[in-house]
């Protein structure tokens, strides 16, 4: 299996009901995501894209066995949506979500806690385009198409850029074994310590992306982690060169408001940590290709 | 979303944190008035700003009558302050703030904030109240006190007498201390702040604990709960075109370059400005349009992104995801005919249908330029921007 997902994982939608969720419930399903429940409550009985409604994660999870979980509620909502998720026993879970409050997901962390490590729910997102495997399974709103199967592990916080590296990736004839969004929010589910060290434990992926931006400490915390426990090449690359100090660009999270939240002081602290720095977002692929 | 002084003092009033007395003017004769009715021999007038380093600005004064004070509001009502948080054009001085003067005997800094690494609301304090964090930390790292509270049971009371002790305030007071601890840490959970700063907190000479400057953020996420904290929002304190964008549902940044940007997506967007600067051009903007990049709001984009005069050409960048290439091309091509521009365009689409996106910018008969990769997009607009390229509006008087 892949990090998180594969072909047999069973996925439930919260928010199914939704119109945003209809439409990738539909493109998920005609990829080969197994989505064997929808979750809205109020609404069960009800029949979305040929997958069962239920009023509750924990319904659903009985019926189905359902494992992972792909949250599309709104923001005023989705924090309990993810609480009620962990609750129910899923074990992998990913908020699309942009708009939560902080403090909601403060709480939604400290919440996921009261598990025991090998019971706790892993959360990606909010704010995140999703995670995929290509050829096997995505949980997300990327366009799985523009993805190759091979041994790239992605991980980053946006969704478009994500893309942008795919996308070089596929013309430049390579394969990606699963992409993580991790999300732009400043309180998010795994960080991208989290992800690296599931792609270094992981068979399918030889060489990771990781594609950071501004603002927060998880870059070089990665980049820590990177320097001692990592034995696999990463490439990266940061955006926001050229955003000012103290404003916030588009995601929740990308302010530069501490020392070493720059693009330039994160480039140089992983740099510094060995790993090789795209400098241009358009040379992420070739960079990758290089190295392999 | 940030409130001013006055505000932030009202909110953490009600939390239980002491005050000076004070008065909001519009006017020098109010701001005198203000000044009677609290009585007193020494009140400051505070320009309301959306900014730090007012003093050194200018932007507080301390008077001692009403000439004093008619004086100094007529110095500051109307005028832009300019400190080093507003950058070059200031922001404008709309409100004043008359508060009564205090005997002060020590200054202390204080901060709530929403700490990234621990993921939990963090104090931070310091005997070295009055000078800015920045400068306390370069400095005087040695005098910060920390403490990380948690998000399950919130600030609980040994912490703050912790504090308190730490910052070596005198034990008849550790009660007032908590108390303004206690305060803040409520306002900032119960109303979803992402930064509450008193800097400086001061201890009175008849030992009092008091707020003398105070500032609150809030989380732009959790308005939808806090309708009066929305109405607190001061428009004349933004820049016109990010509110402007804010209200449509855009996210926009100005900057100082030339290029102005068009993108889908904060980490491409981001990335495409980098791009640029490394091409050799200045970019004008931030701009994320959103994941769906339907031809309404590539308009809605056009039109702001014009709307600065300093922009000279204009990059569009969209990586079109579940939306076809085909079909921002289309929003592309009919927001230029709809409204035509006299200055380079330049458009770079990539995934789904791009050659079919390629083929209507071509066969549209506009002279957009076109790009395949983020970097030829960048290299053109900062070419295109240099050299005199034909304009749309020329070529529709040709047509």
């Amino acid at each position: 299996m892949s990090i998180f997902i594969d072909e047999k994982t069973k996925v439930i939608v919260q928010g199914i009901t939704g119109r945003m969720a209809r439409f990738h419930t539909k493109e998920m399903i005609e990829y080969g995501t197994n989505v064997v429940a929808g979750v809205t409550p109020g609404k069960s009985g009800e029949i979305v894209e040929g997958v069962p409604v239920f009023d509750t994660v924990k319904d659903a999870v009985d019926a189905t066995g359902a494992e992972a979980s792909l949250v599309f509620v709104p923001p005023p909502f989705a924090a309990d949506s993810i609480m009620e998720a962990a609750d129910a026993g899923i074990k992998y879970c990913v908020s699309i979500t942009d708009g939560i409050p902080a403090q909601d997901m403060m709480r939604v962390k400290r919440y996921m806690k009261r598990y025991r490590q090998e019971n706790r729910m892993v959360l990606t997102g909010p704010n995140c385009a999703g995670t995929i495997s290509p050829g096997k399974s995505f949980l997300g709103i990327m366009p799985p198409h523009i993805y190759k199967k091979g041994p790239v592990g992605i991980v980053g916080r946006s969704g478009t850029l994500g893309y942008e590296a795919a996308s070089q990736l596929a013309s430049l004839d390579i394969g990606v074994s699963t992409s993580v969004g991790i999300g732009g929010d400043p309180i998010n589910g795994s960080s991208f310590r989290d992800i690296l060290e599931l792609f270094e434990n992981d068979p399918e992926t030889s060489i990771i992306a990781l594609i950071g931006e501004i603002g927060g400490p998880q870059e070089a915390e990665a980049a820590e982690y990177i320097r001692d426990h990592m034995t696999k090449p990463v490439v990266a690359y940061v955006a926001g060169l050229t955003a000012p100090k103290g404003r916030t660009m588009g995601h929740a999270g990308a302010i530069i408001s501490a020392f070493g939240e720059s693009a330039s002081e994160k480039v140089e602290i992983l740099s510094a940590a060995g790993v090789t720095v795209a400098e241009h977002p358009s040379v992420i692929g070739e960079t990758i290709a290089n190295l392999m | 979303m940030d409130i001013h002084e006055y505000q932030a003092k009202e909110i953490l009033r009600d939390f239980g944190v002491k005050v000076p007395n004070g008065g909001l003017a519009y006017s020098p004769e109010q701001a005198a008035y203000r000044a009677r009715e609290m009585g007193g021999d020494k009140w400051i007038v505070k320009a309301q700003v959306h900014a730090g380093g007012r003093g050194k600005a200018g932007g507080v004064k301390v008077c001692s009558n009403d000439n004093e004070i008619i004086e100094a509001a007529s110095s500051m009502l109307g005028r832009k302050l300019v400190t080093h948080q507003t950058g070059a054009e200031g922001k404008g001085i709309y409100r004043l703030y008359v508060e009564a003067g205090v005997p002060i005997d020590r200054e202390i800094y204080l901060g709530f904030v929403l700490d990234r690494t621990t993921q939990r609301i963090m104090i931070v304090a310091s005997s070295e109240g009055g000078t800015e964090i920045e400068e306390i930390s370069a400095n005087k790292p040695d005098s910060i006190v920390r403490a990380s509270i948690d998000p399950a049971v919130g600030l609980v009371e040994f912490q703050a007498r912790e504090i308190a002790f730490k910052l070596g305030i005198e034990p008849t007071l550790t009660q007032h201390m908590v108390r303004t601890l206690m305060g803040c840490f409520n306002a900032f959970r119960d109303l979803d702040a992402t930064m509450v700063e008193i800097n400086p907190l001061v201890i009175t000479t008849d030992k009092q604990v008091m707020a003398l400057d105070a500032k609150m953020t809030f989380d732009d996420n959790a308005l939808f709960r806090h309708p009066k904290i929305s109405e607190l929002r001061d428009k004349s304190q933004e820049d016109p075109r990010e509110s402007n964008a804010a209200d449509r549902g855009l996210s926009y940044v100005g900057l100082d370059g030339n290029i102005g940007c068009i993108v889908n997506g904060a980490g491409l967007a981001m990335a495409t400005m980098d791009t640029i600067k490394l091409s050799g051009g200045e970019p004008a903007n931030f701009l994320d349009i959103g994941g769906g990049a339907t031809p309404e709001r590539v308009a809605k984009a056009f039109r702001l992104v014009r709307s600065d005069q300093k922009v000279e050409a204009i990059l569009v960048n969209i990586f079109a995801g579940i939306n076809r290439c085909d079909w921002v091309a289309e929003g592309v091509v009919q927001a230029l005919k709809d409204d035509p521009i006299d200055i380079p365009v330049i458009v770079r689409l990539s995934g789904t249908n791009v050659e079919e996106g390629q083929r209507i910018l071509a066969g549209s008969g506009l002279p957009i330029i076109r790009a395949a990769t983020l970097k030829e997009a960048a290299d053109r607009a900062v070419s295109a921007w240099k050299a005199d390229q034909p304009t749309i509006t020329k070529l529709k008087a040709i047509s």
